[in-house]
């Protein structure tokens, strides 16, 4: 599978009467993309919002982040079996229009989005301060149930993600990449001295604002299995979750998933990527059981060298974590697992939920426990009034000079497990 | 700005009184830098100063342990310190200890900054790199050249009270406390690297070690549950509704008693979670899902138990720490024990 992903710059984004870019401007008619959301009954209004690098802006409560994409050339199209016709994806060529995103925003489904501070010490920790940020703001119907309102308000981003997304197909982007991806065979005879190496990826399927969709199926109720990595590039995998903000995948990391980017910049030089295989995170025993027996057994029929495995989440998906990572090391495949920490807010906890000797090599995204005091901003884009409720928060944590003080788990993507960030812990 | 007040602790041999012939040697107290104090001083340059020198022989300390620390703790204190280093110690294991342990009684004991260096290997670092800051030194005092400019460095911040960096960043050991700080590379790209030396069978640093997992094995069956006193325990985040203590949805700093005399079924209207970890809509619309009070009421009328204790106690396990967990456990099971509750039913989500 070969794709090519021309990537258009995108500098600024602004109000304009036409949708449209130019000159690096992404240019949003608010009116149109409204009368598109509202064509859904379950949202009673939207007001959209522009956040832009190093303003003085507080977004919150964060739902997700979506980068907009539109497919050129090859099968299928971005989202496939959510906002358009199931077809496999991941060929041909895609278009991104880069330094822009979808933030979606609106009152809490639970206790669980974050916070996107587009400047101050805030804006260190989260990926999405240095992009150029239309914010949907939903207020759903009265009386609609979460379920109902998660997935209204999932599907309205994607549908504007999707919309600005089309506009970047007739561009002439600023910088191409092409990934090829070999199969199977292919890939042993061309590089046979190369170590054979796969990505285990972990999906949050625990339920409401816990669960990832792939090509329109909730993770939770399928069984582990494999997927070509160009096909994520396309949107084949999005998210539906939040909770506890800082180490959840938005849509915009699974698009831009880094270890499938920095397995496919050492492909064919020091290593063969050949696979890549995707699991849940499910409630229950015998899910954690299945799943992980599974992509144990998938890693050792496909004879990988060495897999890099990445978790969502934390806690109870330490134990999925813990048990894929055995069972793979006892299939004689090395790991590196990819986590994050709740050390406590001091640091000196214990910081997984679960151990085992077999996982002695990990990469750490820092501890999200850590607490952080971010600075009073101009303008909040939603509101403040769950700040107290939301994972991360804590009773009176909003300060009279307008500063609030969190844990880093409030921050959207600050300790992402997909190895997203530079931040660290030791 | 006048300069930080240092004393210095040194064994008997790099105080130049002679190896392990002289280990008996007595806490003796000097007037300013000896031996490897030199250099410290030349590090501090203006910021800081040894002003005494404590020399004990590794023997006498080990083995006088009471009256050397004793003896020690009111030399530090009428030296003023506002702060203490010990060593380097190298690979040298008794007197590694000794540099640890004195660090800490006198952290403990005076409240003032303490800081040693040794190697990985060393005795007292295992003993103490949890609790201490200990730089890390090879295992031969050959290296006291670049040991001494990274414990001085490291002592300055301390004395001022600067907020301390990474393990990794600062030179000290890990083990004391995770610290967060930015790497140069991506994770992504730090596991890739990781996952090629692994394969390759080459030397590589995991950046967590794991735990020795705490494992506890269950109690043995209750003998007579028709007489026992049966209470609920949560870390489903089940709370009055309003949560009126406001704990947490994550990362609990707190846990929840409270009085279910009276109550035979928690509803939509007066329970409800706190938590902020797994879909809460289940639990809101029926806490007894997660907190089963209605099914063990039936059971204390129909004698399937001797009664339901009158508290339930309750937190949120979401992104709440092990060790704050565990003080939370520590406390309401004493409360447990003194209220004679026999049975725990321990629920989780």
């Amino acid at each position: 599978m070969k794709l090519e992903v021309g990537y258009i710059r995108i500098c600024d984004i602004s109000f304009a009467e036409a949708t449209e870019v130019k000159e690096g401007t992404l240019y949003v008619n608010a009116k149109e993309l409204e009368s598109m959301v509202l064509e859904d009954e379950r949202i009673a209004a939207v007001c959209f919002d522009i956040a832009r690098p190093g303003e003085s802006v507080r977004i919150t409560p964060v739902k997700d982040v979506i980068e907009p994409r539109a497919k050129v050339e090859g099968p299928g199209d971005i989202f496939p079996g959510v906002i358009t016709k199931m077809s496999t994806v991941g060929m041909g060529k895609t278009h991104v229009l880069r330094g822009a995103a979808v933030v979606t925003v609106g009152k809490i489904v639970g206790f669980q989005e974050g916070i996107i501070d587009m400047s101050g010490l805030g804006a260190e920790y989260t990926p999405f301060s240095k992009t150029n940020n239309l914010v949907v703001n939903f207020t759903p119907k009265e009386g609609l149930s979460p379920h109902e309102y998660e997935a209204a308000a999932r599907h309205a981003g994607l549908t504007i993600a999707y919309t600005l997304g089309k506009l970047s197909a007739a561009l002439t982007p600023d910088e191409t990449k092409v990934y090829e991806f070999p199969s199977m065979v292919e890939g042993i005879k061309k590089y046979p001295d190369l170590p054979r190496v796969g990505y285990v990826q972990m999906l949050q399927s625990q339920g409401l604002l816990h669960d990832t969709y792939v090509y329109g199926v909730d993770m939770k109720k399928s069984i582990t299995t494999m997927l070509c990595p160009t096909e994520t590039m396309d949107g084949a995998i999005i998210s539906g979750n939040c909770v506890s903000a800082c180490d959840k995948n938005t849509t915009y990391h699974h698009q831009n998933n880094p270890v499938i980017e920095d397995l496919f910049a050492e492909h064919g030089k020091t290593l063969n990527f050949a696979a890549m295989v995707i699991t849940n995170e499910n409630v229950y025993l015998a899910d954690k059981e299945r799943s992980s027996d599974w992509t144990a057994k998938l890693v050792d029929y496909l004879d990988l060298d060495g897999v890099i495995i990445s978790q969502e989440g934390f806690g109870n998906p330490d134990t999925d974590l813990i048990m894929n990572c055995k069972k793979i090391e006892a299939t004689g495949t090395r790991t590196v697992i990819i986590t994050n920490e709740y050390a406590g807010r001091d640091g000196t906890s214990q910081s997984l939920a679960d151990a085992d000797p077999s996982a002695d090599a990990l990469v750490t995204a820092g501890n999200s426990n850590q607490v952080v005091t971010l600075p009073k901003l101009d303008r909040v884009i939603g509101t403040l009034e769950y700040t107290e409720k939301i994972a991360g928060g804590f009773a009176g944590n909003i300060v009279a000079d307008g500063s609030i003080t969190v844990e880093l788990q409030a921050i959207t993507g600050a300790t992402n497990e997909l190895g997203f960030n530079l931040m660290s812990a030791r | 700005m006048s300069k930080y007040k240092v004393v210095h602790y040194i064994n008997q041999f790099y105080a130049g009184i002679g190896g392990e012939e002289f280990a008996d040697h007595k806490p003796e107290l000097r007037n300013g830098a000896v031996g490897p104090g030199a250099a410290f001083n030349a590090a501090f340059s203006d910021k800081a100063e040894i002003v005494k020198t404590i020399v004990c022989g590794d023997s006498y300390f080990n083995e006088n342990l009471s009256d050397a620390k004793k003896a020690l703790i009111e030399m530090v204190k009428g030296a003023g310190a506002d702060i203490f280093i010990a060593g380097p110690a190298f690979n040298a294991g008794r007197y590694g200890v000794a540099c640890g342990t004195i660090c800490e009684e006198v952290s403990r004991e005076l409240g003032i900054p303490v800081l040693t260096g040794m190697f990985e290997e060393n005795p007292g670092a295992e003993m103490f790199k949890d609790k201490l800051h200990i730089v890390a030194t090879s295992n031969s005092a050959a290296s006291m050249r670049t040991a001494v400019p990274k414990m001085a460095a490291l002592a300055l911040k301390l004395a001022t009270g600067e907020q301390i960096g990474a393990s990794v960043e600062e030179g000290y050991l890990p083990g004391r406390a995770r610290v967060n700080f930015f790497e140069k590379e991506r994770g992504s790209k730090r596991a890739v690297d990781m996952l090629l030396k692994k394969m390759a069978g080459e030397p590589f640093t995991t950046e967590y070690p794991m735990p020795d997992f705490d494992r506890v094995p269950p109690n043995p069956a209750v003998a007579d549950i028709t007489k026992a006193t049966v209470a609920l325990v949560t870390s489903g985040g089940i709370v009055p509704k309003g949560n009126p203590d406001r704990i947490e949805s994550s990362s609990a700093s707190k846990y929840g008693e409270y009085d279910i005399t009276g109550v035979d079924d928690l509803t939509f209207e007066t329970y409800e979670t706190a938590h902020g970890g797994y879909d809460p809509v289940y639990a809101n619309q029926d806490a007894d899902r997660v907190l089963p009070v209605d099914v063990l009421r039936e059971f204390e009328k129909e004698g399937k138990i001797g009664k339901l204790h009158n508290k339930f106690y309750t937190t949120t396990g979401n992104g709440t720490s092990t060790k704050s967990s565990k003080q939370y456990a520590q406390e309401f099971s004493q409360k447990l024990k003194d209220d004679n509750v026999q049975v725990v039913i321990l629920t989780s989500t």
